[in-house]
């Protein structure tokens, strides 16, 4: 039976794209982003799970507004990094775990989640960044993934309620799968940060440090907040925290904080990592 | 509450500064994001710095979506139903960072919105 050996919290920020693809990630302003990462590669490289299920949204080279899914999980066999408006990433592919994402639909629409399935996906940093982050390949990638997109973009956006039931569902999905398979659960975005209008700039650490604590201890506290909620503390591109909450709720209820960092700002972005362990694992770093 | 998360009286559009992309926006602005979107493809790109108001002329876009996107101004582009996630693909052609898309949009030079809204935050060298 597959299990889930623990979830990542962490930001997906473009402008750390051309220091993975072209530059040095150990100097300059962003490096301390970096240093928070290499905990959680260590202990990535102990567990070396399969697959990671990455929870993540598009910024408009996936999904345009003509048909704009709430919830879409890939089944593709590979996902190229495609050209936002800088070019396509120097990446390999990242290759696809269809058995495991047809099983997850079919558990996840059994479970009334009723997710878009996409054959065909293009992967942007919002998904990409975070897994360059955690993983280098060498020349391939060292990991399968599920991808699983959540509409941030389109208002009304799914409730912080429905994204932490949903990560709930996922997880006993994945504990359905009958391989052995070892999975990782990312959920990306975040955290405080507003890109649009004149309040661009927002961040709001007091938020963040409590978000943090809140996810590991109760998440249903967060699970009760609104999406306006989030809007007020975190910045409008801050509700992409909710993509987190999916996270945490595939971990179910026994799990611990191992690692987090946080930095202000990367970019115009709060960027945080934060790696929770499953009990079931109890490894440590 | 006593979480951070402020008074919940207050809807997000209430919040100055912050422009909620709900159906009325979507509607209004669905041209303007459609042209942003076409930028994803690098043909596209070089054919909007050749020609931008022909290019988006061709998408729909009315002159008065065009004319904040002659003006350089972000603000007047959202308030044309533009969408930030569309939208922030103009930075690609401007050669901007998204510190200088915010600045812009906070009407501040660079280093005042950076000292404004991260008062911690030092300029390296």
């Amino acid at each position: 039976m597959a299990r889930i050996v623990g979830g990542i919290g962490i930001s997906h920020i473009p402008a750390l794209v051309p220091i993975q693809d072209h530059g040095d990630e150990t100097v300059g302003e962003h490096a301390p982003f970096f240093t928070g990462c290499v905990p959680v590669r260590d202990w990535l490289a102990g567990q070396k799970p399969d697959i990671a299920v990455v929870v993540y949204n598009d910024h408009g080279l996936n999904f345009f507004l003509d048909a704009m899914p709430t919830f879409a999980m890939g089944a593709a066999p590979a996902y190229e990094c495609g050209d936002e408006g800088w070019g396509k990433r120097p990446l390999p592919p990242l290759p696809g775990a269809q058995d495991l994402s047809w099983h997850l639909m079919e558990r996840l629409v059994g479970a009334e989640f009723d997710l878009t399935l996409c054959q065909e996906m293009e992967l942007d940093h919002g998904a990409s960044m975070p897994l360059r982050s955690l993983w280098k390949p060498d020349p391939d990638w060292p990991v399968r993934i599920v991808p699983l997109a959540v509409n941030v973009i389109q208002h009304p956006l799914p409730s912080p309620k429905r994204c932490y039931d949903l990560g709930r569902a996922l997880g006993a999905a994945i504990a359905s799968w009958p391989g052995d398979e070892k999975i990782v659960v990312l959920g990306t975005g975040g955290m405080s940060h507003q890109l649009q209008g004149e309040r661009a700039g927002f961040v709001n650490p007091e938020f963040d440090g409590w978000l943090m604590d809140t996810l590991v201890a109760d998440p249903e506290r967060l699970a009760a907040l609104t999406i306006d909620d989030f809007i007020r503390g975190a910045g409008t591109e801050g509700a992409e925290m909710i993509m987190w909450l999916v996270m945490r709720g595939a971990l179910g209820a026994d799990c611990r904080e191992l690692h987090r960092n946080y930095v202000v700002p990367i970019s115009v972005t709060a960027a945080g990592i934060q790696l929770i362990e499953t009990a079931a694992q109890g490894t440590g770093l | 509450m006593t979480d951070p998360t402020g008074n919940t009286a207050a809807k997000p559009e209430a919040l100055s500064g912050t422009y909620i992309y709900d159906g009325r926006m979507a509607q209004k602005g669905y041209a303007v994001n459609k042209m942003f979107m076409s930028l994803k493809d690098a043909e596209n790109r070089a054919a909007f710095k050749q020609d931008e108001a022909g290019y988006a002329a061709r998408y729909g876009l009315t002159e008065e979506q065009i004319a904040p996107i002659r003006d350089r101004d972000l603000v007047g582009i959202l308030r044309q139903g533009g969408n930030i996630y569309y939208v922030w693909k103009i930075a690609s052609i401007l050669g901007w960072n998204m510190r200088q898309v915010c600045a812009n949009q906070a009407s501040m030079t660079l280093e005042d919105f950076m000292k404004d809204r991260y008062p911690h935050w030092r300029a390296e060298g």
